[in-house]
């Protein structure tokens, strides 16, 4: 998988403490730096062992739409990375109910599997993390 | 309290920089603890000490060079942000240091808070 961010740990820290992270990602995968390096922050809390949650609201819903096709605007095509999150356990992926349908898409348009959360569910959801850093 | 503080735009272009600087300071002021601030995306801007606005503008990156001399605050720029936009130790100002992301995963875990300034 080369085209992974490179990861971690610049020594084999081990924060001893486990908390509840989320990444909320709310802008499109292109056109601004901010989906790729949100992915590398994930990686990051993934590789220091933290209990990552990642939600994709907004245009962020875009990030894990399949077929992307980076060509033409000469980008890096990163969307493979998302399927790599499984691998460092990063397993809980949301997406919000409402981005999902005013963007006429449904789960059979995303590369991962995701759960589907209306806005009540997600507003509980980051009610119960510990560090929410959206982007 | 204990805060850690993420900034995750540039000095000048929006008001996110300031707006974190204000509340460190503010913090520090009512003698709560700042763990750390970590500047992501292009906050590591606020540490590039070639910037010169103006002399009758502010100079955030000389405010938080003040700001980690006077009260110790641990001003951390993320290497891999900073590397992609020209920004090395060569140019880094007073106060600052460069490390991994790592640093940010630290304050969120050590913090009370963790407060993110950006849009």
């Amino acid at each position: 998988m080369s085209d992974l961010p490179e990861i971690p740990p610049d020594d084999d820290e081990d924060f001893g403490t486990v908390k509840k992270f989320c990444y909320v990602n709310r802008k499109a995968p292109y056109g601004t730096v901010y989906a790729l390096e949100s992915l590398e922050m994930v990686l990051i809390a993934a590789a220091f062992d933290q209990d990552v949650s990642v939600v994709f609201m907004d245009d962020g819903v875009y990030q894990i739409k399949k077929d992307q096709e980076t060509d033409g605007i000469g980008m890096k095509n990163f969307s493979k990375t998302y399927r790599a999150l499984e691998g460092y356990d990063v397993e809980k992926l949301y997406v919000s109910k409402e981005s999902m349908e005013e963007r006429n898409l449904t789960t059979d348009d995303f590369l991962v599997d995701v759960e589907v959360l209306d806005r009540d569910a997600l507003s509980a959801l980051m009610a119960e993390q510990e560090v929410v850093i959206t982007s | 309290m204990k805060f850690g503080v993420l900034v995750n735009e540039g000095p000048f272009t929006h008001q996110s920089s300031d707006s974190a600087y204000q509340f460190t300071k503010a913090a520090l002021e009512k003698g709560h603890e700042i763990f750390r601030v970590f500047f992501y995306y292009d906050g590591v801007n606020n540490a590039n000490k070639l910037a010169e606005p103006p002399t009758d503008d502010r100079n955030l990156m000389e405010n938080w060079s003040k700001l980690a001399e006077e009260h110790g605050v641990d001003l951390v720029v993320c290497v891999a942000a900073a590397l992609r936009r020209g920004l090395n130790d060569d140019i880094l100002a007073a106060g600052f240091r460069i490390s991994g992301l790592g640093q940010l995963i630290e304050a969120g875990i050590q913090a009370d808070r963790l407060v993110i300034f950006g849009d």
